[in-house]
């Protein structure tokens, strides 16, 4: 186990390679530059920001350089925002980012696996239609949507919740909610079906038949392999909501990475779009290793490749 | 199937309860955070963008300024409702009667945050460093009215001694001008002329080094009313009181929080919610609804800008001056700002904004169809037959892409002329204009001074903010001339001529004069609004309303 | 980002047997199915009103009436006006179009890459496939948002061409569904009769490997368009939409939220017409993969 490990972190190596070769041409490809401002930089002064930043380099010395930094653990300074450099900025959002990320899986974990599990014990009747149906809203309503409906609502109407920022614990609240909903319904949608599949099976029928409580079948027999199609979605989900969400951070204004990621690519910052470009990327590759991982230590049949 | 067990109606209702719990735990006491800091005397600012940085020569944006000017102060201060300058850094200063040389004199009780005294010499570093080529600063340009100070910020000379400013001893400074700049009291509100803390810059990296750590609260030394306490991008900036500063007496704020809040809607729910004391911005439609409803902390005031469109002439069909002409004249704009625009804002029939530094243009564009359709016909295009199509570019805004999609249905309707929208973002968009990429494009001007050179120089030929590819001999010869010109109504009547001319030639195409919205808590007391938007924050005060005093 | 490709769903790799009496079997199941059924007739009813849109409008998308400004719903405006005055029944019939069109076709393209590319793997194995798959592991890992800004500057604000390209880069889950068929189908008697047979690689491929998997690709691409259909919801939101004055309905609902407070029509209108598309596709989708999953009929 511990080798097959090893092979797959040696494998992110030539993954990430790629990546930052792919996104470093990529980015270069876009009409403007990083130094474009409204009010016009004079020549002069444009030439002295490029060799500053040593982009009056050929391209192809840019990128080996490029490389060595980054292979040496910089990613550089940034353009746009010169008082942290890119791995600064990154120690500083990516946290925020996390912990945002966690509250929004606490909450689509919660609801979802609620939702999920009770609509599967009694299958087409009415506490599986409500809960249901209200998983497919969450699919269906973009979420720069339904951030603002809970804002009015919650915040302008009953005056319960702040309307933005970071500071306090209720200003989490809202952010969390906006960014779980729609990863709850995918989970209730998920684990119903899972649940339903190991309900039906022949070992549920004889734990009943043995006289055992239904919450202990269902904890304790069922739940194990009726959650299996929400570990495998997990991994992805998780990466997608640590790794931060321009929509949720923009509507609540949470200094998180997914904002920075987005300010990056339309600001031409280089360094940055790269530097997250790679976190992410890095991110995404654990992740995904840690739910392949968790899904052969609940189900021994699924054996490491 | 399994039969329904009470378990799970537990489990549900026990999940009810904790939600509704935490709900109403977060509205226990219901006192804003607006109205506590009114209290403890702190002001809670919407500052629109998170500045990109707080090195005042390494910043070029209206959110940099409003924070900056808290921290530092530069030799002369603006009185926020005239705009006529007061002493700041320095007591007093003489002018010489050819209005090239002044004189500045510190005052004595100058001193930074930390205590050190402020001296000219402090001035002059920091002069130096944002002219230094390898710097590179952006708006280095504010520094070119000095003597020498362009050729030195270009390369040409390399010998900062040469440059027109000079430290007579510790607490005096002279600066020579290249020409009579009437404005120039003026431009030391602007951040480019701040001085710097010399020895915290050299000791975190030395003079041309961008990327320092000299702007974290730990280190930052400032010499104005507030210093500052806790930086957080995208979260907070919090300035507090200093006092090492020369008239801390005289401040009565505690402290500012700066919250970044790009989201304009955003930022009104949270002034609504008792978050923010005072807005950077208004939603253009909610501005409507508040009017309607009377909304009490609604405020319009004038600010100094103009948005105008810009058009290429450099391409056919808009080589032309008639056709351009054509175009400017087919715009309606008095239904365009009452309809679509509103926020209190005026038509523009002219470029430079009305009484800017007591100029006001004698030219107007008017709204008259019969006469586009006949420039129009003159051109070779009658009825807009065989007119190429053209295409209207503006950046990703949804008030930006309003006006446009309504001038579109305007020129097609008064010219027949077919008009496409182009949407860029904004760093396509900024190429496209800096590579005449373009046949119209939306644009703005905001003014860093109030005099009407800040305007009309743009559009000299070759400045690199003209961007239409226009170039009238005449234009710069009159622009030129009315700069150098000492007396105010020999300057300012050529200026007028010059303007003339701009409008008849049509490079550009003004909409409508700028106004600032934003909504202010009736706490904050000595609100003295300008059409700068110049706050000065040492002045300002917060009181809560009697009733939460008790 | 979680918005742009929104979380996946998980499709089940199932065997579909050759045989015209399953897709009847199938369509017996779908009908039974009630919720499907009405997303199907709803679908239809969509498609039909798009393409009859030019006709059926009354009034012109563009056309304004800046006197008029915003008015709620009436007689003459059914879904009342946007700030321009224009007709917001119009504009949401055309932006459905757009809408609708740009859900068909991302989801074509990743349909034909997605396909081609995994069945290509799936059937080759070995080295190639190892290879192949390596390939859209790395693509996996890539951020989407920085190849969405990045088409927009190429593309432009022509919203199809950008829609297909990001259909070429929405390929990858349905490439790795269609890799997993194969590579069970391969061991499959009559695949290997065919190479028995001598025929060609290509024509093995396309004639009876590929159709073969038709269920989960079919049940796959249903679930793929209501996520295409909020990613340009997303892309709207960043300003990376369709070009003004056209519409779309995720640049209505984003013009909505602006203003919801005071016009709630605003929002109300096109938000419903998106909200009833997406429950329809995804209960089709739902539909289908009970329908057409052979596992759970065995039950």
């Amino acid at each position: 186990m511990l080798k097959y490990i090893i092979r797959r972190l040696l494998g992110f190596v030539p993954t990430l390679f790629v990546i930052a070769t792919v996104v470093f041409f990529l980015i270069r490809l876009a009409p403007g530059g990083p130094f474009d401002a409204e009010r016009n930089v004079s020549d002069e002064v444009l030439r002295n920001l490029e060799a500053y930043y040593r982009l009056d380099a050929p391209l192809h010395e840019q990128y080996f350089r490029y490389l060595w930094d980054v292979l040496h653990g910089d990613l550089g300074p940034s353009f746009e925002k010169p008082s942290r450099t890119v791995s600064e900025w990154i120690a500083y959002r990516f946290p925020v980012s996390l912990e945002l990320g966690l509250y929004g899986l606490a909450v689509a974990l919660v609801l979802g696996l609620c939702a999920g599990i009770t609509a599967s014990l009694r299958p087409n009747t009415l506490t599986d239609h409500v809960p249901m149906t209200f998983a497919m809203a969450g699919i269906c309503i973009p979420n720069f949507v339904l951030g603002p409906l809970l804002v009015l609502a919650l915040s302008i109407h009953l005056g319960w919740l702040p309307v933005s920022g970071w500071e306090y614990p209720e200003d989490k609240i809202l952010p969390a909610i906006t960014l779980g909903v729609p990863y709850a319904a995918y989970i209730a949608r998920l684990s119903r079906g899972g649940m339903l599949e190991v309900l039906s099976q022949d070992f549920i029928r004889t734990a009943r038949a043995k006289g055992l409580s239904e919450a202990r079948v269902v904890l304790r027999h069922a739940l194990r392999g009726g959650i299996q199609p929400v570990v495998a979605f997990l991994g992805p989900a998780t990466a997608g909501l640590i790794t931060g969400s321009f929509v949720v951070e923009n509507i609540f204004q949470i200094p998180g990475l997914g904002s920075e990621f987005v300010g990056a690519a339309l600001h031409r910052d280089y360094t940055m779009i790269l530097g997250t470009v790679l976190f992410f990327a890095a991110l995404i590759l654990l992740f995904n290793l840690l739910v392949d991982l968790a899904q052969a230590w609940l189900d021994p049949r699924v054996r490491y490749e | 199937m399994s039969r329904p067990r009470s378990d799970w109606q537990r489990v549900a209702a026990l999940v009810v309860c904790v939600a509704a719990a935490v709900a109403f735990g977060g509205c226990g006491a219901r006192e804003t955070r607006a109205g506590k800091a009114s209290v403890e005397g702190v002001l809670l600012v919407g500052n629109g963008a998170e500045p990109q940085e707080l090195d005042p020569h390494l910043v070029s944006g209206v959110p940099e300024h409003r924070v900056l000017s808290a921290l530092f102060e530069g030799l002369v201060d603006l009185d926020p409702a005239t705009l006529e300058p007061i002493p700041g850094t320095a007591e007093r200063w003489t002018v010489s009667p050819d209005g090239l040389v002044y004189t500045f004199y510190l005052r004595d009780g100058a001193q930074w945050s930390n205590g050190d005294p402020v001296t000219a010499q402090d001035f002059l570093y920091a002069w130096e460093r944002i002219l230094t080529p390898t710097l590179a600063s952006e708006y280095a340009s504010m520094l070119h009215c000095v003597a020498n100070a362009r050729a030195f910020n270009t390369g040409e000379i390399k010998d900062f001694s040469q440059v027109g400013v000079k430290a007579l001893d510790d607490s005096t400074i002279e600066v020579r001008l290249e020409q009579p700049t009437p404005y120039f009291l003026s431009l030391h509100v602007h951040y480019t002329w701040y001085p710097v803390p010399r020895k915290v810059i050299e000791a975190l990296g030395g003079m041309t080094a961008r990327n320092t750590k000299w702007t974290q609260p730990e280190h930052m030394v400032s010499n104005g009313a507030f210093k500052l306490a806790q930086w957080e991008p995208d979260k907070v900036i919090r300035v507090e009181k200093n006092p090492h500063y020369w008239n801390a007496a005289a401040v009565r704020l505690q402290g500012i929080a700066f919250y970044p809040i790009e989201d304009a809607m955003t930022e009104d729910r949270t002034f609504r919610t008792g978050g923010l004391h005072l807005t950077e911005n208004v939603p253009l439609p909610k501005i409507e609804m508040y009017q309607k409803e009377q909304f009490p902390f609604l405020h319009i005031d004038p600010y100094l800008g103009t948005y105008y469109y810009r058009i290429n002439t450099t391409e056919p069909p808009f080589d032309d001056a008639r056709v351009r002409r054509a175009f400017a004249l087919s715009l309606d704009r008095d239904t365009l700002v009452a309809q679509v625009v509103n926020a209190g804002r005026q038509p523009a029939a002219h470029y430079v904004p009305p009484d800017t530094g007591g100029y006001t243009s004698n030219a107007r564009m008017p709204y008259d169809v019969e006469q586009a359709r006949r420039l129009l016909a003159e051109a070779g295009y009658p009825g807009g037959q065989g007119f190429p199509k053209v295409e209207l570019l503006y950046n990703t805004s949804d008030d930006h892409k309003r006006i446009a999609e309504a001038v579109q249905q305007m020129w097609n309707q008064a010219l027949g002329v077919e008009v496409q929208l182009l949407n860029q973002d904004w760093k396509v968009y900024l190429n496209s204009m800096n590579t005449l990429n373009y046949d119209i494009a939306r644009s703005g001007w905001i003014g860093d001074y109030s005099d009407p050179y800040n305007f009309l120089e743009c559009f000299l030929s070759g400045n690199g903010n003209n961007r239409t590819g226009y170039a009238s001999d005449q234009y710069d010869r009159l622009v030129r001339k009315g700069a150098s010109i000492m007396y105010k109504t020999g300057r300012l009547a050529t200026y007028q001529q010059a303007e003339d001319i701009l409008l008849a030639d049509a490079p550009i195409i003004p909409v409508y004069f700028y106004t600032r919205p934003y909504l202010l808590s009736p706490d904050v007391k000595n609100w003295q609004p300008n059409h700068l938007g110049y706050i000065s924050w040492k002045t300002l005060y917060v009181e809560p309303p009697p009733e939460q005093a008790r | 980002m979680s918005e742009a490709r929104g979380p996946e769903s998980s499709v089940e790799p199932i065997a579909v047997e050759r045989g015209a009496s399953l897709w009847r079997d199938a369509l017996v199941r779908l009908r039974k199915n009630h919720l499907a059924a009405a997303g199907l007739v709803a679908l239809f009813a969509l498609l039909v009103v798009s393409l009859l849109t030019p006709w059926i409008a009354p009034y012109g998308y563009e056309d304004q009436d800046l006197a008029l400004g915003a008015v709620p719903p009436s007689g003459a405006h059914w879904f009342g006006t946007d700030l321009l005055g224009r007709d917001l029944f119009t504009r949401v019939l055309y932006g459905g179009r757009i809408s609708l069109l740009v859900g068909f076709a991302a989801t074509g393209v990743s349909l034909c890459v997605g396909v081609l590319y995994g069945a290509c793997a799936g059937y080759l194995g070995g080295r190639t496939d190892a290879l192949m798959m390596r390939f859209v592991d790395i693509l996996y890992s890539l951020p989407f948002v920085i190849f969405v800004i990045i088409l927009t500057v190429y593309f432009g604000r022509n919203i199809v061409l950008l829609f297909m390209a990001i259909g070429a880069v929405e390929w990858l889950t349905m490439a790795r569904i269609v890799r997993g068929q194969v590579m069970s189908l391969r061991q499959k008697e009559f695949i290997e009769a065919t190479t028995v047979m001598g025929l060609p690689r290509h024509r093995v491929l396309l004639w009876h490997l590929i159709p073969n998997t038709l269920g989960p690709i079919i049940v796959y691409a249903t679930l793929t368009v209501p996520r295409v259909m909020l990613m340009e919801a997303f892309l709207s939101y960043l300003g990376l939409g369709v070009q003004a004055p056209m519409s779309s309905w995720g640049l209505l609902i984003n013009e909505g939220v602006q203003t919801m407070e005071n016009r709630p029509w605003m929002l109300i209108f096109p938000s419903l017409a998106l909200s009833i598309t997406l429950f329809s596709l995804n209960f089709l989708g739902d539909g289908l993969r009970d329908a057409l999953d052979v596992r759970a009929s065995k039950d």
